[in-house]
């Protein structure tokens, strides 16, 4: 039977976790409001570009000299996944699951015979993917001390992968994601980067083919596509901060939670180990009392 | 009749609102757009955008590139990088110019898109010194 003083001891480090897990959770929902937020201000943007490179799209694919980025580069044996994860860890399956489907993925194409790269958004993911993938790794990126993600950042990002696809580093572009579907639940998402026109069928309502476009040279979509691009990457970016900072909240709610239960039957047990020393010496008081 | 104008930043939506008439800094020109303009998608040069209403300016942004799609009833542009003309600052602008031409001229002009991306600087940079000597 463990000393009382022990399980005092106990009693109050596990209160004391709870403290930091109930104030980590207060400041992922403070988070997960703003980062929604941010995700939400973004989407006007990503809608109406998504429409203009839809009514671009159209008229380029069937166009021999249609840019590398829109319609790939006519092979595909190598590929390059983008996995995007957190900085910070303690938020439960958020950053394991996408390591695990980047991992499942990396294997399946392997399988077929096709050569895979990496590149890692986010501290965590590197460092996961690192482990048993480091000489697929081509690059990595994070926001480690940054406070708000800026567009900037995601340009970053797609200029680097443009460049890489320009040296003929690789074929297609996979970007695999956290999806933001509600606060208790994220979803791995993955989105065709390049070529994009293998990303989701524009929604056809018929009113996009009839533009002038201007210039029409052709080097509008030249502009439009890296931009398009960088545009998917920070949609990307704002959905897996906002699953990130909601998979926190969630994972500290439960520490908080199995905490105060853990509290609740260590004080149960304290309280019976004191009962029971009680009980004890009444009974030594008392035959010892009879003795006389 | 009005244009519904809508200024989109890739963080944000800037501005929505219905103007009589808007001049915006295409590629290859300024266009003014009215109501029942034709479809058009347009990429834009660095330069200013002008609201108008009632046949006077009512607003002036300074837009650092970005693309346009117009259609009857409504022009949204999407910009790079924007500001208001008041926001705007001497100094920087004449920094910003020197860079761009010192790029400009480093540039190697068979790589297209470097070329590309040099020379829409240089513009961009040299449109708001142009907007700034303007207004002063």
């Amino acid at each position: 039977m463990p000393s009382l003083k022990s399980l005092r001891n106990r009693i109050s480090s596990v209160k004391s976790t709870q403290k930091i897990t109930k104030a980590m959770k207060m400041v992922a929902a403070a988070k997960l409001r703003r980062a929604q937020a941010q995700a939400e201000a973004a989407r006007p943007y990503a809608t109406r570009m998504a429409k203009m490179m839809a009514a671009l799209a159209r008229g380029a694919a069937s166009n021999p000299n249609a840019p590398a980025l829109l319609v790939g580069t006519g092979a595909d044996k190598t590929h390059l996944i983008v996995a995007v994860t957190a900085d910070r860890g303690l938020a439960g399956p958020f950053n394991a699951s996408i390591s695990r489907a980047v991992r499942n993925r990396v294997r399946a194409l392997e399988a077929e015979g096709k050569t895979v790269k990496l590149f890692a958004v986010g501290r965590k993911g590197r460092d996961s993917l690192r482990r048993d993938m480091a000489d697929r790794m081509i690059g990595d990126v994070n926001f480690v001390g940054r406070r708000s993600l800026e567009f900037t950042d995601a340009e970053a990002i797609a200029n680097r992968i443009i460049a890489e696809f320009d040296e003929g580093g690789f074929d297609r572009c996979t970007l695999m994601f956290n999806r933001f579907v509600s606060v208790m639940v994220q979803t791995v998402a993955e989105t065709p980067l390049i070529p994009a026109s293998a990303g989701e069928p524009a929604n056809d309502d018929g009113d996009t083919a009839d533009y002038e476009i201007e210039p029409d040279d052709g080097s509008l979509l030249e502009r439009l596509l890296p931009r398009n691009l960088a545009v998917q990457i920070y949609r990307a970016l704002l959905e897996s901060n906002a699953g990130f900072q909601a998979a926190q909240m969630t994972a500290m709610d439960n520490a908080t939670r199995n905490a105060g239960d853990m509290i609740n039957r260590l004080t149960m047990n304290y309280n019976r180990t004191r009962q029971a020393n009680i009980t004890k010496e009444l009974i030594e008081i008392i035959s010892g009392a009879e003795a006389l | 009749m009005t244009v519904a104008l809508e200024i989109i930043s890739p963080e944000r939506l800037l501005l929505a609102r219905p103007v009589d008439m808007v001049v915006i800094p295409g590629t290859e020109g300024d266009l003014g757009i009215l109501p029942g303009h034709s479809r058009l998608i347009t990429s834009l040069r660095g330069g200013m955008i002008d609201l108008y209403e009632n046949d006077a300016v009512v607003d002036r942004y300074f837009v650092s590139g970005g693309f346009a799609e117009v259609t009857e009833e409504r022009c949204t542009v999407l910009a790079d990088a924007i500001m208001k003309l008041a926001e705007l600052d001497a100094q920087d602008a004449a920094d910003e110019l020197a860079r761009a031409e010192a790029d400009y001229r480093e540039v190697d002009e068979a790589d297209a898109s470097a070329y590309r991306a040099a020379s829409d600087r240089l513009i961009t940079a040299q449109a708001k010194v142009d907007t700034l000597a303007e207004r002063s």
